[in-house]
């Protein structure tokens, strides 16, 4: 029964590997070139399993230590989860102990598989679930970790490979923006974080930009909800 | 940061991960409502939250010295170009990387 699910959940996964490969060696020889233990990024990949927060964490360990901001920061980014939840509540259903590991590996693309997958009929579909997760996270993980064990061979600095974070971020940018009509959020976020920028300076600007976000996106809340963003 | 703040930093991390993924099995049965201002934040946070983490990534950059952060807005631009050309997430990233990490290098 295990194998079953496992041969069909696989060829679901082929396109992420690809992408958590790359992603992931960037990651660990990012993480390295930042001059953290080579540990560190099998750990991270494992424990939270969130690329972008990943990212983020590697600059998060390199400033000076803000427990509130980072919390809030890693819930800022990883808010888009509770939609993925709640769009699995069903599927997730019923599949036993499973279910813990199911919830605790639904990133982006588990959930985009599992979400839409067509499952064979005669296959277990919470094995099939856990499979299709388990492969996703094991991709991420080889790949932080052979970026690791690459980043060591390294012996000099990398210069500008923090530009990788940049680029994938200006990257998820532009696709969420074109799936909008309208842009007032995007405008929103980066004006509220250049503002605070200017304000109160790099290393303690994020904090205050969560708090201006939120409190505009609440106020706002009766008119932004009247209109349309997706295309 | 010591060893014991990064942890501490990573657990956090972990939390935050681990309960937005958890709330909604916890909170809400199926075949419910979801709540309206869940809907709104679902809607209009994303945006905003990418646009703050380019913010991010660019906070250290200084556009009063040389090179007045020039080589981010050339690199931002290529790696966007490239990605509405192909479209290719992978093609992008590297793209406008590669770009800058060979400016460093030159400058």
């Amino acid at each position: 029964m295990k194998l079953r699910a496992l041969k069909a959940a696989f060829p679901n996964t082929i396109p992420i590997m690809a992408g958590f490969f790359f992603i992931g060696i960037t990651y660990g020889i990012y993480m390295r070139a930042s001059g953290f233990p080579i540990i560190y990024p099998t750990i991270m990949s494992i424990i939270i399993f969130g690329g972008s927060l990943e990212f983020v964490a590697v600059e998060m360990l390199l400033s000076p230590f803000a427990p509130v901001s980072v919390f809030m920061m890693a819930l800022l980014i990883q808010a888009r989860h509770l939609f993925y939840g709640l769009s699995m509540l069903e599927k997730y259903k019923n599949t036993g102990f499973k279910k813990l590991y199911l919830v605790y590996g639904l990133c982006d693309e588990s959930f985009s598989i599992n979400y839409t997958a067509n499952i064979p009929e005669g296959v277990d579909k919470s094995w099939f679930y856990f499979f299709v997760t388990m492969l996703n996270q094991s991709y991420w993980v080889i790949g932080a970790t052979t970026g690791a064990l690459i980043g060591s061979l390294f012996k000099f600095e990398i210069k500008g490979i923090s530009f990788v974070m940049t680029a994938m971020f200006v990257v998820i940018f532009l696709d969420q923006w074109m799936k909008e009509k309208i842009h007032i959020s995007a405008f929103i976020g980066i004006g509220a974080s250049l503002v605070c920028l200017l304000i109160f300076g790099p290393n303690s600007f994020m904090l205050p930009t969560m708090i201006v976000i939120l409190s505009i996106l609440a106020i706002f809340k009766k008119p932004f909800s009247r209109l349309e963003v997706e295309k | 940061m010591t060893v014991t703040q990064h942890i501490i930093t990573i657990a956090l991390c972990s939390l935050a991960t681990i309960l937005t993924r958890s709330i909604p099995f916890l909170l809400f049965r199926e075949n419910k409502e979801t709540p309206e201002f869940i809907k709104y934040i679902g809607k209009f946070l994303p945006s905003a939250v990418f646009g703050m983490l380019v913010v991010y990534c660019l906070k250290d950059v200084n556009i009063t010295a040389f090179p007045f952060g020039l080589p981010e807005l050339v690199c931002i631009l290529v790696t966007i170009l490239l990605h509405l050309w192909k479209k290719q997430m992978i093609f992008s990233i590297l793209g406008g990387s590669l770009l800058y990490i060979l400016i460093s290098y030159l400058l």
